[in-house]
């Protein structure tokens, strides 16, 4: 949740403070383009440094020397470094992280396989955060200082401190170990496994779109705590900014003149007040998706949910480094993807900031 | 009694008659605010045991006793011998969990010594230079504040083996951005201000005055800032000794304690979700710490 903080911090970014609208839209592909090379910089920097050795990991340590000669030209590492950075970098561009060890499979098409399952359960999560932490976070904001606000502020205190993969394990101990309200681990039951033909990977739209209730109950009732667990981290951040805005809103004297003016203040807070604190927020839930996409690790784990996260994991302790490196950049480029989003979105939703350019 | 009446009247004196007066003056207004402050009280409370059970475990346990496997007394519920049971080797739980509290401050420290220098090195100079230092220096930062933290320590761990070290190294690398742009930020409002133009006019070099006239103007909300830091630190930590690349067996760490209690997660229900309930509150203890102290800088700039 940590990189989330900087919400705030960053709506101010130098891409933003820009004059005509093709410079704004320029300036936010060079930043794009920059942040992009540092990923791939910090992703071969990570792939030098690794005290194993690539050659001896392909031909063995009974090789001899020759052979050991020969592969390592074959791969390239007898060239200088900023030749094997081009290497890697054309590479990257068409998409080529190398194959799996483990499935021996390109890594691209292993990533596009697991994507997907971290995706359904970071939607539901950012759905359940978003849709109750606005409402939870205006409440906390109108009602300052009294006992909604204390509950709502230390009940986000206390998700911000929770350690997920915990909150998952007391989940999983409580809800379907003792209570049996929902399915334990995993996506779907045994045998509902392959019943349902994959189209976009997200097995409660795939059964909807195949008609099938029960697969769909199925995966519902296995997506429905890890995602309210993730949800409430994401809840407990959204609520939290939610409050800061919405204070600094309520402070305006434009609140005073609409209120002056007989409109209820129910329209006056969430209609013009919570209208003008959506720009601030569409960063908050870009940067919110981002976080819940690293919760993710975590929380796929304990709910051996198979997914990026568990991938990457299953892989770094197969000294796979390929996948681990490829699922670092995936994440890494969605988040930069978000971050562009954030960045666009910015003037559809400020007036002002369209004015301006 | 009057001895204490006469402290107060000398550090809330209006006019202070040194300037060592008048800092410890500001220092005890702040103290005053903070204590009002119920929950920050909390959490400081939790922040000061968390350090002395670091520092005095050695002396409550025999150290050879958080590793001490005693199978025959494995996977006890709490009793008089082990308030809080033991786990799957027979060790027990409330021992290491005191045990862990040391790896727990080392990280935290560590991580502090690392990153705070890394984030005044690169904010000062950006803010009081500016031009194209700023530029540089600001897009570095810029494009390591765009990794995913959990994800990049994962990465690194996975580069430089699992540690504690290369746990501290993953997280650090991943946490001083933020205060990059603080110091820089906070740099960018002082730089045109008139002690320092006085001090240039002294002839102090550059680094003069960014070191005694700038740095220490940084400091304090570079401390609130790590100080809220501080939970995500802890969690992050702890994350990546659930994974296994944190401390490694038998090192007595919380995240680890819970992964390998889940094996035994359905029957024996406490052995994975103690160490849990410890990282919970220590980073509880950090945030409610890092909230109050924030509030008590917002008054005094307000």
């Amino acid at each position: 949740m940590t990189v989330a903080v900087d919400a705030a911090t960053r709506t101010d970014g130098w891409a933003r403070r820009s004059a005509g609208p093709l410079r704004h839209a320029a300036k936010i592909l060079l930043s794009v383009a920059l942040t992009f090379l540092g990923l791939t910089c910090v992703t071969f920097f990570i792939g030098r440094v690794i005290p194993i050795d690539p050659v001896l990991a392909i031909v063995g340590d009974k090789a001899s020397l020759e052979t050991y000669n020969r592969v390592k030209i074959e791969i390239g590492l007898d060239q200088p470094i900023p030749v094997q950075y081009w290497r890697f970098l054309g590479k990257v561009m068409q998409g080529d992280f190398g194959n799996s060890v483990i499935t021996a499979r390109p890594v691209l098409e292993d990533l596009l396989r697991v994507f997907p399952a971290t995706i359904e359960l970071s939607m539901f999560a950012l759905i359940i955060g978003v849709v109750l932490g606005i409402p939870l976070g205006v409440i906390a904001a109108t009602h300052r200082g009294r006992w909604q606000d204390q509950v709502i502020r230390f009940g986000s205190l206390l998700g911000y401190s929770m350690p997920v993969f915990w909150l998952g394990l007391v989940g999983l101990l409580a809800f379907y170990a003792k209570l049996g309200w929902v399915e334990g681990p995993g996506r779907l039951d045994v045998g509902f496994d392959d019943i349902v033909p994959t189209l976009t990977g997200l097995i409660t739209i795939d059964s909807l779109i195949e008609g099938d209730s029960d697969v769909f109950w199925n995966s519902v009732s296995h997506l429905v705590l890890p995602s309210s667990i993730l949800g409430y981290l994401s809840l407990a951040y959204v609520a939290r900014m939610t409050r800061s805005f919405m204070l600094g809103q309520l402070k305006q004297e434009y609140i005073l003149a609409t209120l002056a003016k007989g409109l209820s203040p129910f329209r006056v807070v969430w209609v013009h007040a919570l209208g003008n604190v959506w720009v601030q927020l569409v960063t908050v839930i870009a940067l919110t998706f981002g976080s819940l996409l690293e919760g993710a690790v975590l929380t796929e784990t304990v709910f051996a949910w198979p997914g990026l996260g568990l991938y990457m994991k299953n892989s770094l302790f197969n000294a796979d480094l390929n996948a681990v490196l490829g699922g670092t950049m995936l994440v890494g480029v969605v988040y930069i993807g978000l971050n562009m989003l954030s960045d666009l979105l910015y003037p559809l939703v400020d007036p002002r900031a369209r004015e301006q350019r | 009694m009057t001895d204490t009446v006469a402290w107060r009247g000398w550090l809330l004196d209006p006019a202070p008659a040194s300037r060592r007066q008048a800092r410890l003056g500001r220092w005890y207004r702040s103290w005053v605010a903070f204590r009002r402050n119920g929950l920050a009280m909390t959490g400081l409370v939790i922040v000061l045991a968390l350090a002395l059970t670091a520092v005095i475990a050695p002396l409550i346990a025999d150290p050879a006793t958080a590793n001490l496997q005693v199978l025959e007394d494995r996977l006890q519920p709490w009793s008089v011998a082990h308030w809080l049971g033991t786990d799957e080797l027979g060790r027990d739980i409330l021992v290491r969990i005191l045990f862990g509290a040391r790896i727990t401050l080392t990280i935290v420290a560590l991580v502090s010594l690392i990153v705070v220098p890394i984030g005044l090195g690169i904010g000062l100079p950006a803010g009081y230079f500016g031009g194209w230092i700023d530029a540089v220096l600001m897009r570095i930062t810029d494009i390591f504040l765009s990794f995913p933290r959990l994800v990049l320590a994962l990465a690194f761990a996975a580069a430089l083996g699992p540690g504690i070290e290369n746990a501290v190294i993953a997280i650090s690398l991943t946490t001083w951005p933020p205060y990059a742009r603080l110091a820089r930020a906070e740099t960018l409002t002082r730089r045109r201000a008139e002690f320092i133009e006085a001090a240039e006019l002294q002839g102090a070099s550059h680094l003069r005055i960014l070191l005694t006239q700038i740095m220490p103007l940084c400091l304090p909300s570079v401390i609130i800032r790590l100080t809220l830091d501080m939970a995500g630190i802890i969690l992050t930590a702890a994350g990546l000794g659930f994974l296994g690349l944190g401390a490694q067996p038998p090192a007595a760490e919380w995240g680890a304690m819970v992964s390998s209690g889940r094996q035994v997660l359905l029957d024996q229900w406490w052995v994975a979700t103690i160490p849990g309930i410890a990282i919970f509150i220590t980073s509880l203890g950090f945030n409610l710490l890092g909230d109050g102290l924030r509030d008590v800088a917002d008054s005094r700039s307000a």
